[in-house]
């Protein structure tokens, strides 16, 4: 032993760097899924490394649905303008025009639209030929089983049964017109070692992490939180002040918010280590039962 | 394993602190199907806490469901994560899962025993610095246990947990344990493990899995987790020559230039000589540059930025390393070879080779025998069937540096990939580089092919005919070689044919022998190209990569495929030599159109309609293209 041995952050820094580079190398045009999470904070922070002192070779697409917390859109204009970022925002327009949303045509058709479609219109319309996610193998079970580099057909759907061996840190990146991969760097990261990541490079996430008195009314045994007056409410309902934060974001009104206290990193860490409730159960898209998850992605949501 | 639980307020950083230095360990788990992978990997899991309320709802339900404890939690379900798999009840494919004690994170492949599965097991064991290999006390070591010992110490792993499971269901009995110990240590002397630690458990129970086991009072080794706690697997990479594969060169404007990449072995430090030894270019190290600010030193497993202090010509693919102790530079070497394909291995086909950062082109030149993986003896082969390992010999189309795979998994590995399926098809190891490849050198000429072609007047080129049996190439060929010959042009006509009677008659009609045959012809026709002849071929050449291996070998414009496309009902109603007849009859076997497959080209150069054009036609239409092309 000759005390070169590297922490398992570093180690996994290190994997997630060279998937960056790999990629950057051996695509024709690469970007970065953005989705303003702790992920992919946490995916940006990795991306500046690998590249440093380069500036990112590829830019950034958040796909917008109309629905996200406001704080998540203030975050990533401030975040963009601080880094210098090349960020490609796309709403779909089809859904827009016939007023999709979660309220009025349901979660599923919401998610299917406005995310799934809206990510396949905008991959078409750019022809990038990989796409970077923040997705865990630890987050759900089909994920466990999805590859570093995990190849999507000329439709964007992935195909569990027909998966590309793997090995080494030796990665097949070759595709045809049309076709892709999505790029996972942080395959290998649970949700505790983010959390340290993020605590140890001290690493900028949106502030609706934290706790604070946010006002909520409670749905299908969640919280959710008036980000606007789109909520619609019952008659006479007014909105708890509770303190509040969340362990995952996405659309304000179908994102769970967890009664909390804990205002800094170390809390929620520590509020993490004692809970027994995984990160996706606050998102309703995973509800419906076992399995769905692995469906979407079959579909090509992300 | 209180891993991470219930840590009080105050202790929350100096616990974060702590955790920051925590070391990490990849390893595999094999056994045969029903050995208890699955359950004592969920039993890890669970007592890691990495199981959560949601999770552990949707498995009481599940266990309920489809499950097979009578409605106790059935951990195998949790691993089973792809729906397809879990209603079939077997693990299909590679799974990753994580956990963490205080002192170490695992990632943990789970892969399948099932005996098709070798490829996923390869997989698994690549990135696995450990394995733990599971044996049913019952049942004592099976054919899968040998097969799955070889595999993981032909990927390099060089520590093993014997871990010898289902010991409640033979009463915890010593003697079962130390006879399946003693019969395993035996046959495991031929595969250079350096350690082998048996441990008695039970998945289901948890015995010896975290604490001892009342159980197992004759048992005083390691529990499972304190051994993968304390095991040290470091092979000390740092110790090993310097190498860093370049992955990209970082030019954010003309006064930097670095090269970026993940350190695969040693260590480098400001000021240190490196060599790049494919082209001999050395110089030394000016910075180490990261995000974080330059570093005095950087090892193994780091992913940095180098900066040099002379300005050499460096790129992706090439590889950095210590002056001393360089890799092997070649273009030959042997290699064991794991087949990942459904379709078999064709030696001679090229197939694209990934090694490290380097992409290129590579074939098998000889198949020198396949590994029984059951037995491990050594049989003749002449391809590779899926799950089937060979030793062969591999040219690739240009030198590249490697170490051997025993000195360094991470530049002694590589992967096999199609050139039209574009499918990941092989996983090789290298065992050493074949040196006759630097001893033959180009003999250079003065009188070049240019000179040879200038002086008939023409443009030499490969005229390549390809289609069914009784398409008419042939006649079309040789309409068209009287014409040319006519007008005074020199040409040659290379028939299928009549090669085999000759260059060719060792070989048959297998898969195999068919790539060699088109690579013999594809030589034979660059050698005619080169002494200036317009050169036409006239081949079944069923298939798309053969073709392209053929059209390789010529120089850019050289190499005109003429598709002659007649369909299969007309070729066999033609059925001039009877072959149609036969091949329906059964009597010649691989038979293109009828029991073997033609692939139809998809960027022809030239198309004949073979069954609306009679042969004469076609020739002049050639003969215009040929004219347009300005080759004659
Ligand atoms: N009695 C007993 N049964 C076990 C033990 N480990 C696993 N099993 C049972 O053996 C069966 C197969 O286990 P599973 O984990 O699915 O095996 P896998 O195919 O190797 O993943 C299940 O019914 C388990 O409950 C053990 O240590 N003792």
């Amino acid at each position: 032993m000759t005390g070169h041995q590297l922490t398992h952050l570093r180690q996994l820094e290190a994997e997630s760097i060279h998937i960056f580079r790999e990629v950057a190398s051996e695509f024709e045009k690469p970007v970065m899924l953005y989705s303003i999470g702790k992920d992919s904070s946490v995916l940006l922070h990795l991306a500046r490394k690998a590249f440093y002192p380069s500036p990112i070779p590829f830019p950034l697409l958040h796909v917008d649905t109309t629905w996200k917390f406001r704080e998540m859109i203030e975050f990533r204009e401030k975040i963009v303008k601080e880094y210098g970022l090349d960020l490609l925002v796309h709403i779909n327009p089809d859904g827009v025009e016939q007023g999709v949303g979660p309220f009025t045509h349901g979660s599923a058709l919401h998610t299917d639209i406005m995310k799934t479609e809206g990510l396949k219109q905008a991959l078409n319309q750019y022809k990038f030929d990989a796409a970077f996610g923040g997705a865990r193998r630890d987050e759900e079970a089909s994920r466990a089983k999805e590859r570093i580099f995990s190849f999507r057909t000329e439709t964007h759907r992935w195909d569990p049964k027909n998966q590309r061996p793997e090995l080494w840190n030796t990665y097949n990146a070759r595709v045809k017109p049309g076709e892709s991969i999505r790029a996972f760097p942080l395959s290998n990261w649970t949700e505790l070692d983010i959390w340290q990541y993020i605590y140890l490079e001290d690493i900028p996430i949106v502030p609706l992490y934290f706790a604070k008195e946010r006002p909520v009314v409670e749905r299908d045994g969640m919280l959710i939180m008036v980000d606007d007056d789109r909520m619609p409410l019952n008659e006479g309902e007014v909105p708890d002040m509770k303190s509040v934060r969340f362990r995952t974001l996405g659309c304000y009104p179908l994102t769970g918010a967890v009664e909390s206290t804990a205002a800094t990193l170390p809390e929620i860490i520590q509020e993490m280590l004692v809970a027994r409730t995984s990160e996706r159960q606050g998102r309703m898209i995973d509800k419906d039962q076992s399995g769905s998850m692995e469906r979407k992605k079959q579909e090509g949501y992300f | 394993m209180k891993a991470h639980l219930d840590q009080n307020h105050g202790d929350i950083e100096a616990y974060l602190k702590s955790q920051e230095e925590k070391g990490m360990l990849r390893f595999i788990t094999c056994g045969s199907v029903d050995d208890g992978k699955s359950t004592l990997i969920g039993r890890l899991l669970w007592d890691s806490k990495m199981l959560f309320e949601d999770q552990l709802a949707t498995l009481a339900s599940e266990s309920k469901r489809v499950g097979t404890q009578g409605g106790n939690i059935d951990y195998a379900l949790l691993m089973d994560g792809l729906q397809a798999e879990r209603e079939q009840g077997i693990t299909i494919d590679v799974a990753y899962r994580f956990f963490a004690t205080d002192k170490k994170k695992f990632i943990v492949a789970d892969t399948p025993g099932h005996e098709q599965y070798t490829r996923n097991m390869v997989t698994g064991a690549s990135t696995a610095d450990l394995a733990v290999i599971l044996i049913d006390a019952r049942k004592g070591i099976l054919t899968q246990t040998m097969r799955h010992s070889f595999l993981v110490s032909l990927l390099g792993i060089k520590h093993i947990i014997l871990a010898i499971n289902k010991m409640d269901l033979v009463a915890y009995d010593e003697k079962v344990f130390k006879e399946i110990e003693t019969a395993y240590l035996k046959f495991a002397e031929q595969l250079a493990f350096e350690t082998i630690t048996p441990i008695p458990l039970s998945a289901l129970n948890g015995d010896n899995v975290i604490s001892h086991s009342e159980n197992t009072p004759w048992y005083t080794g390691p529990t499972l987790i304190s051994h993968l706690e304390a095991v040290e697997v470091d092979e000390d990479l740092a110790a090993k020559p310097f190498r860093l594969p370049v992955q990209w060169v970082n030019r954010p404007n003309l006064d930097f230039r670095g090269y970026s990449g993940t350190i695969a072995s040693g260590i480098i430090r400001k000021g240190d000589g490196i060599v790049e030894p494919a082209s001999g270019q050395t110089s030394t190290v000016k910075e180490i540059v990261t995000f974080d600010g330059n570093l005095d030193e950087a090892v193994a497993g780091q992913a940095v930025t180098l900066t040099l202090n002379d300005e050499i010509d460096i790129s992706r693919g090439d590889t950095l390393c210590a002056l001393q102790k360089r890799p092997a530079t070649a273009d030959q070497f042997e290699a064991k070879l794991v087949w990942m394909s459904d379709e078999a291995l064709l030696p001679s086909r090229n197939y694209i080779i990934k090694l490290g950062t380097t992409t290129t082109s590579a074939r098998v030149t000889a198949l020198k025998y396949k590994i029984n993986v059951n037995t491990l003896e050594h049989t003749a082969a002449t391809t590779l069937q899926l799950n089937e390992i060979g030793v062969c010999n591999f040219a690739l189309d240009k030198a590249i540096s490697f170490d051997p795979y025993l000195e360094n998994r991470k530049t002694g590995s590589f992967i096999l990939i199609d050139r039209f399926t574009n499918a990941t098809v092989g996983a090789g190891v290298i065992d050493f580089a074949l040196r006759r490849a630097d001893n033959i050198h180009w003999q250079s000429v003065d009188i070049h092919k240019e000179a040879r072609s200038a002086q008939k007047g023409q443009k030499s080129a490969a005229l390549w005919f390809t289609g069914l049996s009784g398409s008419g190439k042939s006649t079309i060929a040789n309409q068209l070689e009287k014409k040319l010959h006519a007008m005074g042009k020199h040409t040659y006509l290379l028939d299928g044919d009549n090669v085999r009677h000759g260059l060719n008659k060792d070989l048959g009609f297998t898969d195999a022998d068919r790539v060699e045959n088109i690579r013999r012809v594809g030589e034979t026709a660059k050698l005619f190209v080169d002494a200036g002849l317009i050169t036409l071929v006239s081949f079944i050449s069923p298939f798309r990569s053969e073709r392209q291996m053929a059209r390789g070998l010529l120089d850019e414009g050289e190499f005109l495929e003429v598709f002659v496309d007649t369909p299969l009902a007309v070729c066999e109603e033609r059925d001039i030599k009877g072959l149609y007849a036969k091949a329906r009859a059964g009597e010649i076997k691989n038979f293109t159109g009828i029991d073997s497959a033609y692939e139809e080209p998809e960027n022809a150069e030239i198309i004949i309609d073979g069954a609306n054009t009679d042969a004469e036609d076609a020739a002049d239409e050639i003969i215009k293209i040929l004219a347009e092309k300005g080759m004659i």
